[in-house]
């Protein structure tokens, strides 16, 4: 019940932060670049978050659900990327439709890469601070 | 915007228990979970997405659960990261599939929602 309720409060804010980002820029048929900015962000900030609480940082397991799973799952998203695909595929807009699934996909692994690097790296540089001590 | 945060709060805890019995159902590597997530919801957005341009879905419904609850159900984090997983495991054939018929299918199941939307 306890992992529900944080997984539920993360996705709160998650899902409001991905709103309020998208009323800052209207995207109407345009190239959505809020959802790609919210789905490779997210995905770095995943990998790092995940990576660094598994082997470096002390952290609670329901602070990892409402953090990770929680605000960071419900901050990025699918079905929004899906359907903008769709949509510009249906204004004859496929350069900008193939370009979006190419950046969507390279960039956000590339950037799933680089979060778990970074926390991987940290990692190490703890341990030699523990070592010291 | 309190539309979008109950709608978010149950998409991310619909995501939790759904991903969490898939897995204990498919003893696989594979994340059947997030794809069948991620592909399920995309086909209910197109539906509702139809149905809103056609004013037979109100606004307040297209924040709740097209914004809120479908946004917050599927995710993308968990997909890249699931994908660099496998690619760490050396698994780089399901990996590309992941990827693959994630978008793939992604992409056909919102356009048959929106198909079935304009026809009902």
């Amino acid at each position: 019940m306890g992992n529900a309720i944080a997984v539920m409060l993360g996705g709160v804010f998650g899902a409001c932060s991905r709103y309020g980002l998208g009323l800052l820029v209207p995207t109407n048929e345009g190239f959505p670049v809020i959802t790609l900015l919210i789905n490779l962000s997210g995905s770095m900030f995943l990998a790092w978050f995940f990576t660094a609480s598994s082997q470096r940082i002390a952290i609670h397991p329901r602070l990892k659900l409402a953090i990770g799973t929680g605000f960071t799952g419900a901050f990025t998203t699918f079905s929004s990327f899906s359907l903008e695909t769709i949509t510009l595929i249906q204004h004859d807009r496929i350069f900008l439709a193939l370009l979006y699934v190419l950046l969507s996909m390279f960039g956000g692994i590339a950037c799933a890469v680089v979060g778990a690097r970074v926390a991987s790296r940290k990692e190490r540089q703890t341990e030699q601070v523990k070592g010291e001590i | 915007m309190w539309l979008v945060a109950i709608g978010g709060m149950f998409g991310a805890v619909t995501r939790f228990f759904l991903g969490k019995w898939v897995t204990s159902k498919i003893n696989s590597s594979f994340p059947f979970g997030t794809w069948g997530i991620n592909i399920s919801g995309s086909l209910l957005l197109g539906l509702l997405a139809a149905l809103h341009v056609k004013n037979m879905a109100p606004d307040w419904m297209w924040l709740l659960v097209g914004i809120g609850f479908l946004g917050a159900f599927t995710t993308f984090s968990t997909f890249a990261y699931e994908t660099i997983q496998m690619l760490e495991r050396k698994e780089n054939r399901p990996a590309a599939i992941y990827v693959v018929t994630s978008v793939a299918f992604s992409i056909l199941f919102v356009w048959i929602g929106q198909y079935i939307g304009r026809i009902v």
